[in-house]
């Protein structure tokens, strides 16, 4: 590792408490996407770190790869769920989507 | 030669720092293609730390799937769902206050933890070449991790159409 | 002759080594081919547009720029000074701070790409062992920028234009991505000078049936990738104005067409590296070798230029995805008969042949199944 382990977690870390922010507080669907995003990868920032210093590097890469995997499908399914529901009800804000609120 | 690595070092760091302002800019920005262009960039930055750690396969993969796939389509549905020249609605719900706590609890909860632990493993090669290659993470995949390599292939492929089912217009009968 | 950038380079460093301590010398190195190249891509862009408009002006019976300097030399510079002088408008609307960086955004990556392209023996800038990779990942960064043109701008044609845009460089990246695939499992290595070493002896990918397919489905998706024609409906004149740089002018434009022929150099110069033999050939020396081989190609995206009339969309990407994608995948798989077949020798009759035909085969096949859309011919009853 070029820098101290301990720096790149703490990077994550901040990383990870900022997409929580955007989670929690974006009004709109596709923002609320952009923020998961920024989880996923302050968590493959961890893995592959971890992955550098361990004894079996394999292990955290390939995690990281299934994870950058899976963040494309789930990007993808999203964004299909986001445009059918601006196409029935004409907006992507999500707290204005209330149909099943009681 | 410890010039060059400090010159690295700096790399790095500086590349953490622009990274974490962007992706402040990613959460907050009102104007929501200006939040996507954050992301693209907070995440080239993170294929610069894959990069500077040696796995220098996944920070390319991360800049292709990422970058060039995945952020395409988020502004792609941002111009699809948005109207060009709209002004900007409230971004934000009204739960800023609580996140931010429950976001700085978190982070001084964990923080000091990693900071405590003073026993992290050290690998102190800097100068050795990439760990793995790509040869390397080819045969793992083929080998150890063919199970969840060919679950991901069955997962992708039903993503593939469910994508296309959810989105198609429907066709008036 | 052969290795005369290498030496000169060599020789600056050697001079760095002698004043400063031995890490002066990296940077300075690094600094080297950090200049050649970003003289080297403005360079090839400013004659490949008096080429371009040479070449063209002969196939269309005309003569082309000749009054600036001898046979139009000049013409470039002059175009330039205009281009420098121009007055630079921003749109009222417009949204500012991604309008001035769209263009720095569109050219950076196809300048970054020089970097891994082989010029000639041992003259790659950055020997990468992920090349490839690097390749298809940084010229994927190129639709974010058009984006930002196209939403900076604040038009509807240049949103219009964006929007194709990008559909059409995802769709064209596959097929791309794929028809890499057979060079990478016959050389079993991602770095492109691997690539090139493999192809020594005339042993070059394109004489393979798997490697003709694969280099006339690169080439075709990298023509489509830089939007040029007949697949340059994001910029398409006569139809939406020219799309997403409607609303630029001056250096900025320029800047535009800067990226757009730098990226038909380096589209020509990897499918000279993946599949002609790079910078392999006899007599003349290296460098020399592949600048001729990538400028025949160029002079093949000139020719469809002036021959072929521009695609249709559902055109454009039936051709994607219902033709070149499919055709790719079935490259891959005869690339591994080919390989299981030849037993690591480069032409055995049993290895060409089978490939050959499962690839004749499944082209017909395609051919088939993508009849073109032929509406019935219309009678008028009331005009007889």
């Amino acid at each position: 590792m070029i820098i101290p382990l301990e720096h790149v977690l703490l990077f994550s870390l901040i990383l990870f408490a900022i997409g929580m922010v955007g989670v929690l507080t974006r009004r709109n669907a596709i923002g609320i996407l952009i923020s998961i995003e920024l989880l996923l990868n302050a968590v493959n920032v961890n893995l592959v770190c971890f992955s550098r210093v361990s004894e079996d590097p394999m292990a955290g890469q390939m995690f990281a790869f299934f994870v950058i995997a899976l963040a494309a499908a789930a990007a993808a399914v999203g964004l299909a769920i986001v445009v059918a529901i601006y196409r029935t009800r004409n907006t992507v804000q999500t707290d204005e989507i209330q149909l099943l609120k009681w | 030669m410890p010039q060059l690595e400090f010159l690295i070092k700096c790399g790095v760091y500086g590349l953490m720092g622009l990274g974490i302002i962007a992706a402040v800019g990613a959460v907050l920005l009102p104007n929501l293609f200006h939040a996507g262009l954050a992301l693209a960039f907070v995440l080239v930055t993170i294929a610069g730390i894959f990069m500077s750690v040696g796995a220098e396969f996944l920070g390319m993969v991360q800049i292709l799937l990422y970058v060039g796939g995945v952020m395409t389509l988020i502004i792609y549905t941002i111009m699809l769902t948005g109207r060009l020249g709209a002004k900007d609605v409230r971004a934000q719900n009204r739960q800023g206050i609580f996140a931010a706590i429950a976001a700085g609890f978190f982070v001084c909860w964990i923080g000091p933890l990693i900071l405590k632990t003073g026993a992290w493993p050290q690998r102190e090669s800097d100068s050795a070449p990439p760990l793995l290659s790509v040869e390397d993470l080819g045969m793992s995949l083929m080998t150890e991790y063919v199970f969840p390599f060919e679950v991901l292939g069955v997962l992708l492929f039903a993503v593939l159409i469910g994508a296309i089912v959810i989105a198609r217009q429907d066709r008036p009968s | 002759m052969d290795q005369m950038f290498v030496n000169i380079k060599a020789a600056l460093v050697g001079l760095s080594d002698k004043v400063f301590p031995d890490w002066v010398g990296v940077l300075v190195s690094i600094a080297v081919s950090i200049v050649a190249i970003a003289l080297l891509g403005p360079l090839i862009m400013m004659y490949l547009t008096l080429i371009e408009r040479k070449v063209v002006a002969r196939m269309q019976n005309r003569i082309g720029p000749n009054r600036v300097g001898k046979y139009g030399l000049l013409q470039p510079l002059a175009d330039g000074v205009k281009m420098l002088i121009k007055e630079d408008i921003v749109p009222r609307n417009a949204d500012k701070v991604l309008h001035l960086l769209a263009p720095i955004l569109i050219v950076a990556p196809a300048l970054l790409v020089f970097a891994v392209l082989p010029f000639g023996r041992n003259m790659t800038a950055v020997d990468l062992n992920v090349g490839i990779l690097f390749f298809a990942a940084i010229s994927s960064i190129g639709t974010i920028g058009i984006f930002m043109a196209a939403w900076g701008s604040n038009n509807k044609f240049s949103v219009l234009g964006g929007m194709r845009s990008v559909a059409q460089m995802i769709s064209y990246e596959i097929p791309m991505v794929m028809s890499v695939v057979p060079v990478l499992l016959a050389v079993g290595s991602l770095s492109t000078n691997a690539i090139v070493e493999a192809q020594a002896d005339w042993h070059w990918f394109v004489f393979t049936p798997w490697g003709f397919l694969g280099c006339v489905i690169f080439f075709l998706c990298g023509v489509a990738e830089c939007n040029r024609s007949p697949f340059d409906l994001a910029e398409a004149e006569s139809e939406i104005i020219a799309g997403f740089h409607t609303e630029y002018s001056g250096m900025k434009f320029a800047l535009f067409y800067m990226a757009e022929f730098m990226s038909a150099f380096t589209i020509s110069g990897m499918t000279t590296t993946l599949f002609l033999g790079g910078w392999q050939g006899p007599l003349l020396p290296s460098w020399l070798w592949f600048f001729l081989k990538t400028y025949g190609l160029i002079f093949i995206m000139l020719w469809f230029r002036a021959t072929l009339p521009r695609l249709r969309v559902d055109q454009l990407m039936a051709l994607a995805w219902k033709f070149l994608l499919p055709l790719s995948l079935v490259n891959i798989v005869a690339t591994c008969i080919w390989h299981f077949l030849s037993d690591e020798a480069f032409f055995t009759p049993a290895a060409f042949l089978v490939p050959l035909a499962l690839l004749v085969f499944s082209y017909w096949g395609l051919m088939k199944l993508n009849q073109p859309y032929m509406p019935e011919k219309r009678v008028y009853p009331l005009v007889d």
